[in-house]
């Protein structure tokens, strides 16, 4: 099953490092990862998407528990959370397409932020599966170059 | 008052106790070593090999009961060091090693000896640090022995640049370590040693298993009360030795793939299994399925991680072991609503059951009159030191005799590579044990192969005048890989015959250290006898039976009730 963990760590040197070691060196899978720091400079927060059964998704938290520089780990799918990811996705945008281009990502709240004669460069954000959907619309069309940022993803308030 | 970084890391080490160090000198670290030379509080023992160093560390820290520290210079240096720290990484030794690394304004560059050891040591240590300003370094060298001395221990690294060697710091009186993310849990849930204890009374047939952390967390005592209290029987992996008296009626020694027929009969008949400290090697458990298949399974242990990690446990307790096993005792002293005594005597008919497995496959051996058999010398041993002495061992067929014959009747006392497994082990470990308890009887029990992995320490040995006794079981084999050939690889002895060897008797006179050999059975006891009045470094050549193997035995992946004996 895919799990998403949200992983506070001390913002130092190496320490993404000593997680990605973790994940290797144990053979467990890291499916996506985005890191950035907090409103404290000293902690940064990791968000690690990875599947496994509930043995290896316990394991997987009590082993980066177990790094010195690892605040919290917080699996989300015990929670109600929001996740986001967000793409840039160049695809061929010929005089006969440009206009198709343009509706599908009116449909999917997408922007363009890049244009040339033959081309746009369009934002995509959402989840994996929302931004997949996109990829698939659009690949017919012409995908020339993607990149995706990897999951954030954060509890919601309680209400 | 401004000092170096060099004087400010020795006024440390002398703030955590530290009056022994391991280590090798180089380009990296001749500050320290400046320093060093001046400080007459702080011993510093130079080895011949910086594995060496990390591995007497290793010894000295389990014979003290604390930190072990090695220190050596920057890039081979540090290397040397991996295969000792991943060795008490595995064994959970309390350590830290020190390596030199060139200058920061070098680092990245590929300087010369220059290495990311922090990064190569990375996965095998509890934690490591890379000090690039000198500011950090006194902070950093208290938080390093609080890290590994606390919670599970472990080996830390320190990699010191040059010039924060050289730099200038003001030091500041020790202040405890605050840390906001490192919080071990030494105290058990009142909720689940109740639990824990209410399942004890239903079972009625309970094993106890003890690993190495009842021997970190010196909770001997209260295990020997737990097992006394109701009557349970005792078996102890390789680490947990000694964590038990050994010739104990309870005690059924080691279990897993070299234990006794009657341990893994017990674990697999079972309905209760108490692991205390203990991680389910597969060394201990086989095939997993087949692991104590009617048990429920109390786990207790100090890091959460080992929990659940190879078998499912039915109830957990993450607290220091002595404090869990102390509330399990307390527990059962003051229950009303169950009788201790009562359940002691319905544990008897499994005690009987167990005693008849002791009778029908004893730990043994065929005794022969015209060759030396190495069980016969491990025995010898014990009978000539009264079982007193610190035993280590090198890595094999040597091992696993010393920890089957030489029944292990305090803490402290067995020190082997567990879970690594390395050759070479056993000698600077001995010299380690030996600088940590001067007054010790210290005996490496060696493999004539293994012995040849760290021999040059024999001028360490010497030059700090440690008397420690070698015993090497010489069969002329890596004896381990040997007998696995023999059973699994239809007798192809590849690259496992060692004929061409050095004479061991010629080889320590050459270091001026004493070299005896026996090659009859008749010689083994004046050998020993010998060696023990001898008050310098002394081999002893025992001359084995070429194709012994260690029985009981398990093979890889079989389940521990298919043992092949003697």
């Amino acid at each position: 099953m895919r799990h998403t963990l949200s992983v506070l760590l001390q913002n130092k040197p190496g320490v993404l490092s000593r997680v990605t070691g973790l994940f290797s060196g144990r053979g467990f899978n890291i499916e996506s990862l985005s890191v950035a720091t907090t409103l404290e400079k000293e902690v940064s927060c990791l968000t690690l998407v990875t599947s496994g059964d509930n043995a290896i998704i316990e394991q997987i938290t009590k082993q980066l528990h177990k790094l010195i520089d690892v605040i919290k780990v917080t699996d989300m799918s015990e929670h109600e959370y929001v996740e986001r990811e967000m793409a840039i996705i160049r695809v061929k945008a010929e005089a006969g397409t440009r206009a198709e281009v343009l509706r599908v990502i009116d449909i999917f709240r997408g922007k363009v932020v890049d244009v040339s004669p033959k081309t746009y460069a369009v934002e995509i954000t959402g989840n994996a599966n929302k931004i997949q959907a996109v990829i698939d619309i659009l690949r017919p069309i012409g995908i020339q170059e993607i990149v995706r940022t990897g999951t954030a993803a954060m509890t919601r308030a309680i209400k | 008052m401004q000092i170096t970084g060099a004087q400010a890391l020795l006024k440390c080490l002398k703030e955590q106790n530290v009056s022994c160090i391991f280590g090798f000198p180089g380009g990296a670290v001749i500050d320290i070593y400046d320093e060093l030379l001046k400080d007459k509080e702080i011993t510093h023992v130079l080895v011949r090999h910086e594995q060496a160093a990390v591995h007497a560390a290793d010894a000295y820290a389990r014979t003290k009961g604390d930190v072990g520290v090695a220190l050596a210079t920057s890039g081979p240096g540090a290397t040397n060091t991996v295969t000792g720290i991943a060795s008490a990484y595995l064994d959970s030794i309390p350590m830290v090693v020190f390596t030199g690394q060139v200058p920061t304004a070098l680092i990245g560059n590929d300087a010369f000896q220059e290495v990311d050891i922090v990064g190569i040591t990375r996965p095998c240590t509890k934690h490591n640090y890379l000090v690039k300003d000198v500011n950090d370094l006194i902070p950093t060298i208290r938080e390093a022995f609080h890290i590994a001395r606390t919670g599970r221990p472990g080996p830390v690294l320190i990699d010191l640049p040059k010039d924060v060697m050289v730099a200038k710091v003001t030091f500041t009186e020790n202040a405890p370590v605050k840390m906001r993310t490192y919080r071990p849990n030494y105290e058990p849930h009142s909720g689940q040693i109740e639990k824990a204890c209410k399942a004890i009374f239903k079972a009625k047939k309970p094993v106890l298993y003890a690993g190495g952390g009842v021997i970190a967390s010196k909770a001997s005592k209260e295990l020997t009360e737990l097992a006394k209290k109701l009557n349970i029987p005792v078996t102890m992996t390789l680490m947990g030795l000694g964590g038990f008296p050994g010739t104990d009626p309870l005690s059924m020694g080691m279990l897993g793939m070299h234990g006794t027929y009657y341990a893994n009969m017990a674990v697999a008949n079972c309905d209760m299994l108490i692991a205390v400290g203990a991680r389910f090697d597969d060394r201990v458990t086989g095939k997993i399925s087949a692991f104590a298949p009617h048990a429920k399974i109390i786990h207790i242990d100090i890091d959460p991680s080992s929990i659940s990690k190879n078998v499912k446990v039915d109830i957990p307790i993450v607290a220091d072991c002595k404090n869990a096993l102390a509330g399990i005792n307390a527990w059962l002293d003051k229950t009303k609503e169950f009788n201790v005594k009562e359940q002691a005597a319905i544990h008897e008919p499994w005690l009987a059951q167990i005693k008849e497995w002791k009778t029908e496959h004893p730990l043994g051996y065929i005794e022969e009159t015209d060759v030396i058999k190495p069980q016969f010398v491990v025995q010898k041993l014990h009978e000539l030191t009264g079982g007193d002495a610190i035993i280590t061992t090198e890595v094999g067929q040597n091992q696993m005799w010393a920890a089957q014959f030489y029944h292990f009747n305090k803490p402290n006392h067995f020190m082997t590579s567990g879970g690594l497994g390395v050759m070479g082990y056993g000698f600077p470990a001995a010299i380690g044990a030996q600088m940590a308890a001067p007054d010790k009887v210290v005996i490496d029990i060696a493999g004539d192969g293994s012995i040849q992995m760290n021999i040059q320490e024999l001028a360490t040995a010497r030059q700090y005048k440690c008397p420690v006794k070698i015993a090497i079981l010489n069969n002329s084999y890596l004896g381990m890989v040997r007998q696995w050939q023999e059973l699994f690889y239809n007798k192809q002895y590849s690259a496992t015959v060692l004929d061409v060897a050095p004479d061991f008797v010629k080889l320590a006179e050459a270091y001026g250290a004493v070299g005896l050999r026996a090659t009859k059975p008749s010689e083994v006891e004046p050998v020993i006898k010998e060696a023990l009045a001898t008050n310098n470094t002394v081999i002893m050549d025992f001359v084995i039976s070429r194709e012994e193997g260690v029985y009981p035995m398990v093979p890889a992946g079989k389940a521990t009730t298919e043992m092949l004996l003697v």
